[in-house]
């Protein structure tokens, strides 16, 4: 399939202003009769369907959660991104958008990158005038801290809980257009399926969580907000709701997946402490500005931490990048915590595990003062370890964390499919290989609050839209074959649980296709999951019935997509015979065993469509060009 | 239309006598006027260490302008019949807030007075209408004649009765309780926000000042016991 | 260890519940709640049995999902934590932990451990909010802020809308709710020209669920797992008062609250 982008002409900084020029307006008082489907409540979807409401169409917005405000956008603790330059540290759009695309390995649209940057400033003013509790300086103007690794300070952050404060914005927001009669919002409703009529997205199946009830929404576009897909994984930072359905079944309908293997993998978790282990609790980023990593230089030293003595330990981030040390991105830092665990030289019972010791930071500053900075995350993992971080160093290991792979989209943030639209962490847009800390929310936000309203309109606007009722064939039909998923999950009536498969799967993925990949690994990978997936379907075992609520059966159709997801990922991450961001292919890197990009062959966005449950998926390659970037190998030593 | 998220229907706002808040209100500014009571109660009361004279002349002092009593006996009437109204009304509306009652619930930081407010309130009340039968109607008066207007003899010869003075201490404390928790309750209804730390302070002083109050009434009591006041 | 879990089972709200009682070996100290009763699902479901049903999500506190009695406290013995994060060793060897769902008229039961909690969101829709549309805010240094003022929006935003304040309350009152949302808003400039009405309709429609009143004992702020101050009750009905004596003659409205859960499939 040929892959038009749709990048507007000229230059880049020019692009969006001409881009809306462009666009087709709806006339305001034809508004209120379209109807817009958006699935998920998180940032981008709330922040969506709130301005769409605002704006005067029929939205309808979905979420899987009891409430809106649930959505995983909520767990982001560190901070939002802006190009304020409220500092004067020199801090421009351009910069960011040039930070950004060079975290992300060059793998990602300069154009949308360079949109999210301009966009980065409305957000903040967007959300102070929204009442969201940003840290301030006592003179009352914003405060910023830096933030992973960036060179100036331009993150923006509301304690260790931002996510939570924008979200509630954007929630907000949402409940004030539900008020006002524009949006109506269906919680414990999970998309299950898309409605394709003529080539064009016109509708969703759901089913209501509580009675079972499956329900057609039909609607003029369908904005997909759904989050990203780390639970494939089972462990990981990601809520346990986390899911891929609704992206999935919309791929299966012929919207394109692109670079599914891009998975990000945050260097500081707390560790895994034993089989029960249901999710990974992330510790900020932040933490690595005043704590130092280090192991035993020796292997199987099972001594106390501080029975350890200095020269007996290995601070390996400092050793090995003496430039920026434990400030290196997430993903070396992750790759050289595994290097150091594989060895044998991992800490805690497990050995899945380095510290990250304050002691040195303790000494320096006053233990007053990494309380301020720190206390609630402190306070956090002593309540899950038992273990006063004060006094003993932490534990942390890698964990999976976010996905910058998605749905593909184009400048206009359309799918394959006219109508369907994607956005947030659902889509692939603008993180490439590698996401920036504190980026995720912006690029929520900005997809949600400033390009999805214009786009959707856009389309709207251009697009016949011809009449369509429940009694469609095509609806019926989307509707049958719902039906019979359910019946069929529910009718195995196997032995094995939905959870035990999710894990072995889980465990699959993070072995093969987690922080360093093979091509050998990944063929057997791909193996495993195809015989995991056919003994899904004999020998699963979902209790209770269809008609009411019913965890296990949700979780069942979720695993079943993530069995169809982790194949194609693995598969991704074969084709894809270069290292770069997330992405680290053993047979390609340096001599000191850094990743080594390969732009000649591999500068291009793999965009996977479905063919059919036992075909191979048929791959279109978008070209990524660097006109403003220049494009280099990613030191940091 | 799907029902299944909110409904459109819309309904008036409950009025401010309908809500909760209101009627908490309500019972703040009643509680206040009737504490502000209570303490010039005490004040006067005190006079009786000053003797047989001065007690009494204070009792006709009450008395120089009839319509003027009524006037505050009016305003502290209405101030009980509020109070205890939105008490009533509150207690019948918790009651359909929680239909189905856990089967263990612990009590982590309330106070014992807090958690006891619904029936220290009525046993006060009755305490109130018993008191008010003995000295100031003198319809229940065991062991001794009542005298209209010797108010020292009075209260004297109705302590000496010791289950009386077992029956007013007995309330008295329950009221300290009641104003223990109603002195703080009343600052959070009526809306004056205080930083937890200064919650902590001003918890205590209701304590201290609900302590002060019935330590004075009490000792009344025990005084005309212990025969010090004779 | 080993632990005895009591849980109320019910099957849907028209159903009557009861309490089962199931032991569970093997639980490691380091187990969160719900991890525990992962297991204790795990095996129910090996059994042929259905698992407990229970609201979680995030898993590490934030989210609001989950929560439900334990051994008569919201969120169990451990202060400022939710279910979620609360782990076992918290709990001896043999013991038996009572598990039962939020109970209040406000939030009709689902199934199991689960709740209806809409009653929260439709507080927060009467006036919950600052009305600024997408696109017209002015830049974010315009209005200063003072430290102090956003330290204290900030205490009260911190709320996670889980509903053991309501849970915990003897009358069942929404009042740390609410009294939070009011704060966090009624605090910052940008809340100021909407506090009055904010007030009226937030209150009305916390009045309009079958929500208790608030008797300032203090229970909701002890079992908060973000501990929002009790302050923050105070403030509503200081913003209540004050909007009541100002008020003018525009109409608050509310909603009448919703419990059903089924839908027609008309769109």
């Amino acid at each position: 399939m040929k892959l038009d982008a749709k990048i507007p002409s000229g230059p880049i900084e020019q692009a969006w202003d001409k881009a809306r020029f462009d666009m087709k307006l709806v006339n305001p008082a034809n508004k209120r009769k379209h109807t817009v489907l958006v699935i998920g409540s998180g940032l981008a979807g709330a922040s969506a369907a709130a301005s769409m409401g605002e704006l005067g169409y029929n939205v309808r917005c979905f979420c899987f959660q009891d409430s809106p405000r649930r959505a995983h956008s909520i767990a982001a603790q560190g901070g939002i991104n802006a190009a304020k330059n409220y500092q004067n540290d020199g801090d421009s759009i351009y910069r960011l958008f040039y930070d950004t695309v060079k975290g992300g390995d060059f793998r990602s649209r300069e154009a949308n990158v360079y949109r999210l940057a301009q966009n980065s400033l409305n957000i903040i003013d967007q959300c102070v005038a929204q009442g969201v509790p940003f840290a301030r300086e006592y003179g009352g103007a914003l405060t910023n801290r830096s933030f992973g690794g960036a060179q100036v300070s331009r993150t923006f952050y509301a304690r260790g809980q931002t996510g939570q404060q924008l979200l509630l914005g954007a929630y907000q927001a949402l409940e004030r257009q539900v008020q006002a009669g524009t949006v109506t919002m269906f919680p414990r409703t999970e998309m299950l399926d898309l409605i394709v009529i003529d080539g064009q997205a016109r509708g969703i199946v759901t089913r209501n969580l509580v009675t079972g009830e499956l329900n057609v929404h039909i609607g003029d576009a369908v904005v997909l907000a759904s989050g990203g897909y780390g639970n494939v994984y089972y462990l990981s930072t990601n809520a346990k709701g986390s899911n891929v359905t609704a992206s999935w079944r919309a791929h299966k309908r012929g919207a394109l997946f692109a670079n599914p293997c891009f998975t990000q993998i945050h260097p500081t978790c707390i560790p895994v402490s034993g089989d029960y282990q249901s999710k990974l609790t992330l510790m900020s980023e932040s933490l690595r500005n005043d704590g130092r990593i280090w192991v035993p230089k020796q292997k199987g030293d099972k001594r106390r931490p501080d029975q350890i003595p200095a020269d007996e330990r290995d601070y390996y981030l400092e050793r090995r990048y003496p430039s920026f040390g434990n400030l290196v991105p997430r993903d070396v830092a992750s790759r050289n915590a595994k290097h150091v665990c594989d060895e044998g030289r991992g800490v805690g019972e497990t050995g899945l595990g380095v510290y990250l010791d304050f002691s040195d930071a303790i000494q320096r500053l006053g233990e007053h003062v990494i309380r301020e900075r720190y206390g609630n995350l402190f306070d956090m993992y002593q309540r899950i370890t038992d273990e006063d971080p004060y006094k003993v160093p932490m534990r942390i290991y890698p964990a999976i964390h976010y996905t910058m792979g998605g749905l593909w989209v184009d400048y206009y943030l359309q799918s394959t499919i006219p109508g369907l639209f994607v956005a947030g962490e659902a889509n692939f847009s603008d993180h490439g290989a590698n996401r920036l800390g504190a980026s995720a929310l912006m690029q929520g936000l900005s997809d949600g609050y400033f390009i999805i309203p214009y786009t959707v309109g856009n389309y709207i606007a251009t697009s016949k839209l011809d009449k369509v009722d429940d009694s469609h064939p095509a609806v019926q039909q989307v509707v049958s074959e719902v039906q019979q998923g359910i019946t069929s999950l529910l009718s195995i009536k196997g032995k094995r649980t939905v959870d035990s498969f999710h894990r072995e799967l889980g465990k699959i993925m993070w072995d093969e296709c987690g922080m360093s990949r093979t091509a050998q690994g990944l063929e057997k990978a791909i193996g495993q999951i195809r015989q995991l997936r056919e003994e899904f379907w004999q020998n699963v075992t979902v209790p209770g019935s269809g008609d009411d609520l019913n965890q296990s059966l949700e979780k069942a159709g979720r695993v079943a997509d993530f069995l169809e997801l982790g194949e194609l990922m693995c598969i991704d991450a074969r084709d894809r015979n270069e290292s770069c961001g997330g992405h680290f292919r053993e047979e390609s890197q340096t001599a000191d065993g850094e990743a080594q990009r390969d732009d000649e062959n591999y500068s291009y966005v793999a965009a996977w469509g479905y063919t059919g449950p036992d075909s191979a998926p048929a791959l279109s390659k978008e070209p990524l060009e660097f006109k403003y970037v220049y494009r280099s190998q990613r030191s940091y030593k | 239309m799907s029902t299944s998220a909110v409904a459109v229907s819309k309904h008036r706002a409950p009025g401010f006598w309908q809500s909760t808040n209101g009627k908490k209100i309500v019972m703040a500014v009643t509680g206040c006027i009737l504490i502000l009571f209570i303490i010039g109660h005490l004040l006067g009361n005190l006079l009786i260490y000053a003797g047989p004279a001065r007690y009494n002349a204070y009792a006709a002092f009450l008395h120089f302008d009839d319509t003027l009593l009524w006037i505050i006996r009016s305003v502290l009437i209405v101030s009980v019949v509020l109070h205890i109204e939105a008490a009533a009304q509150l207690w019948l509306r918790n009651k359909r807030a929680r239909p189905v009652n856990y089967s263990r619930k612990e009590a982590i930081r309330s106070s014992y007075a807090s958690r006891t407010m619904y029936w220290s309130g009525p046993i006060v009340l009755a305490f109130v209408i018993f008191h008010l039968l003995e000295f100031t109607g003198g319809f229940i008066h065991p062991g001794s004649r009542f005298i209209a207007g010797d108010v020292y003899h009075n209260v004297v010869a109705g302590f000496s009765v010791w289950w009386i003075s077992a029956w007013y201490i007995f309330s008295l404390c329950l009221l300290g309780l009641h104003l223990r928790h109603g002195l703080w309750s009343m600052l959070q209804s009526f809306g004056i926000p205080h930083s937890r730390a200064r919650e902590v302070v001003l918890k205590r002083l209701a304590l201290w000042i609900a302590v002060v109050l019935i330590a004075g009434y009490i000792s009344i009591p025990i005084s005309v016991l212990t025969g010090l006041v004779k | 260890m080993k632990l005895t879990l009591k849980i109320w089972r019910q099957k849907n709200r028209d159903e009557k519940g009861r309490f089962f009682t199931y032991p569970v070996e093997n639980v490691n100290p380091e187990m969160s709640m719900l991890e525990c009763l992962d297991v204790l699902n795990e095996s129910l479901i090996e059994r042929g049995e259905e698992p407990v049903a229970f609201e979680h999500d995030c898993r590490e506190g934030i989210c609001g999902s989950c929560g439900f009695m334990i051994n008569g406290v919201a969120h169990g013995p451990q202060s400022a934590t939710t279910a979620c994060q609360l782990t076992m060793r918290h709990f001896k060897d043999g013991q038996e932990l009572t598990i039962e769902p939020w109970r209040a008229a406000a939030f009709p039961l689902i199934k199991d451990l689960v709740v209806d909690r809409r009653a929260l969101d439709r507080i927060i829709q009467a006036g919950g909010y600052i009305s600024v549309s997408t696109g017209n805010a002015p830049d974010g240094n315009n209005i200063p802020v003072g430290k102090d003022i956003a330290d204290r929006a900030m205490d009260a935003a911190a709320c996670i809308g889980c509903g053991a304040c309501v849970a915990a309350c003897p009358n069942a009152s929404a009042a740390l709710f609410t009294g939070a949302k009011i704060s966090h808003l009624g605090i910052l400039p940008q809340g100021k020209p909407e506090q009055d009405r904010r007030a009226l309709s937030m209150v009305a429609q916390m009045n309009t669920e079958p929500f208790g009143s608030c008797t300032n004992i203090g229970e909701c702020t002890a079992a908060c797992p973000k501990e929002i101050p009790l302050e923050v009750i105070a403030t509503m009905n200081r913003d209540y008062r004050g909007a009541t004596c100002r008020k003018r003659d525009d109409l608050v409205q509310v909603v009448a609250p919703v419990t059903g859960w089924s839908s027609s499939s008309k769109s």
